[in-house]
């Protein structure tokens, strides 16, 4: 598999070759423009400073975003597709303000809640959201099966397990073939075998060219992460590469990293 | 707006309760069943008062019952992320609430066809104008109370309390509309109430339509309750923020 040999180039902050059949424009575009950019970001919540004066750039491969839950990852991402509030500071996506009109076929974006319909099948979701897209019926079953639901494709969504529910909404989020995927937790509840292809995915979507931006709290994930993001309490407490996260505290999991650095961070 | 994302809205919508045969079930047998009760309670007593009521009916069925519909499924679309998502796509508010508007203005075409052909062919009511517009009066009926629900989702948390949103805005309408006393009778404070709720020219335009052969009248008051509609769903996208807190 190519994974391998991706992941070592965007781990530098390269931008992977597409694979052929992607458009030059593509290419450009990510060589110029960092996907994410983010400065002085500020958001309140109620009585709550979410996110303080963060800022921010994310670039091409596999970013993930670690934390414990009420650390603002969720409403980090929902900056990223503009459905969030924010006091200040800006967010943009391609040199474009988040959530501005050209870009919302080009983003991807999986809440943490399975927000499919639950009356309808797997395949009518997506016929219906690839309709509201304005892509072809094709992409519809190529989202079916990156998701390996195809034996589920007409099964009501409601009667699935919670593992196939959450694959029903990630497929979504593939359809369109966007150029930033912004995923919050999409892998909680599935079985490990299902993770280990999730992440496997993502490696073959970022060596597409897509930009992927994965949030979870489970740590052995975070060694699949091209670049790794640590956050606690509304800042990013580290940035880098998993094995610069470790070599920067002397330990050998990120799990103990992670302990390490929030303990550096406390004090 | 773009027609192929509201289609697809209004497509999905009735997808949706295709899968749920009870809830349309309801939708269609209940207004028949209830507007025959009315008749057979009136029918010893008093049976001219079913020809006053009747019309009126004919007009309150649609908007109650896509006013309930409306609120608990635009509810469900906020509290499950999947109006989070659309917003976060190429969808326009517009192609959101329309969508929506026609799918349930479709079923509400086919409830007043039914409940029509129930009162006129079984029931006896008599309607001197065409029959055909009573169908058009229910369906801007239904749309106004699809507006209604829809504004009201956005100021309730739960299911609950959305259901409870229909005693505080359609009750009061339903009491001063004529249904059970005519308006001109009204006083003289309740009945300047009246004319402002939209209700109350929903009924004012079957009652027109079953008395007299002139549509002239029908149509001033049909346009009313579409102004109320169109305003509702003004206020109902007002509501749909793509940004939330």
């Amino acid at each position: 598999m190519v994974v391998g040999l991706c992941t070592a180039r965007q781990a530098r902050g390269m931008p992977d070759n597409p694979l052929p059949g992607r458009g030059s424009v593509r290419i450009i575009q990510h060589m110029m423009k960092n996907a994410v950019e983010i400065r002085d970001l500020h958001v309140v919540r109620g009585v709550h400073t979410v996110l303080e004066r963060l800022d921010l750039t994310i670039g091409g491969g596999v970013t993930g975003l670690l934390g414990p839950s009420g650390c603002g990852k969720s409403t980090l991402m929902r900056c990223l597709v503009g459905v969030q509030q924010v006091r200040g500071g800006t967010v943009e996506i391609f040199g474009r303000p988040a959530g501005s009109r050209p870009l919302r076929d080009r983003v991807g974006y999986v809440t943490q809640a399975v927000s499919v319909y639950h009356d309808l099948t797997v395949a009518e979701n997506l016929r219906f959201f690839a309709r509201v897209l304005g892509t072809d019926r094709e992409e519809v079953g190529r989202a079916i099966e990156a998701v390996d639901l195809q034996d589920y494709r007409n099964d009501v969504v409601g009667r699935l397990s919670g593992g196939q529910q959450s694959r029903a909404s990630l497929a979504v989020a593939l359809l369109d073939k966007p150029d930033l995927l912004v995923l919050d937790e999409p892998t909680v509840g599935l079985d490990p075998v299902l993770r280990e292809d999730l992440w496997s995915l993502f490696h073959r979507l970022a060596a597409d060219g897509v930009a992927v931006f994965v949030s979870s709290h489970v740590m052995d994930e975070a060694e699949r992460c091209d670049r790794l993001l640590l956050m606690r309490e509304g800042r990013i407490i580290a940035d880098g590469t998993p094995a610069e996260i470790k070599a920067r505290v002397g330990v050998d999991d990120v799990e103990s990293a992670f302990l390490a650095i929030v303990r550096e961070d406390a004090a | 707006m773009k027609l192929r994302i509201t289609l697809a809205v209004a497509h999905r919508v009735l997808t949706q309760l295709r899968r749920d045969p009870r809830t349309v079930a309801m939708l269609l047998a209940l207004p028949c069943l209830l507007i025959s009760l009315l008749w057979w309670i009136y029918n010893d007593a008093d049976p001219q008062l079913f020809d006053r009521i009747g019309p009126a009916l004919l007009a309150i069925f649609p908007v109650i019952v896509m006013f309930l519909v409306t609120s608990v499924t635009t509810l469900r679309e906020r509290s499950t992320g999947t109006l989070e998502r659309l917003l976060a796509m190429p969808m326009g508010k517009l192609d959101f609430l329309v969508g929506y508007a026609l799918a349930f203005g479709l079923v509400a075409a086919v409830q007043s066809v039914l409940a029509v052909a129930v009162s006129v062919g079984l029931l006896g009511l008599d309607v001197a104008g065409p029959l055909w517009l009573l169908t058009v009066v229910a369906v801007v009926d239904a749309v106004l109370g699809s507006a209604l629900g829809l504004f009201v989702s956005a100021f309730a948390r739960t299911e609950f309390q959305a259901v409870q949103f229909m005693p505080a805005i359609v009750i009061p309408q339903l009491l001063l509309c004529g249904l059970l006393v005519p308006r001109e009778l009204l006083p003289d404070f309740l009945h300047a109430v009246s004319d402002v709720l939209p209700l109350s020219y929903a009924v004012d335009a079957m009652q027109h339509l079953t008395t007299s052969a002139t549509t002239a009248e029908v149509w001033k008051d049909v346009a009313v309750v579409a102004g109320f509609a169109v305003a509702g769903l003004a206020l109902g996208a007002a509501t749909l923020r793509r940004r939330t807190p």
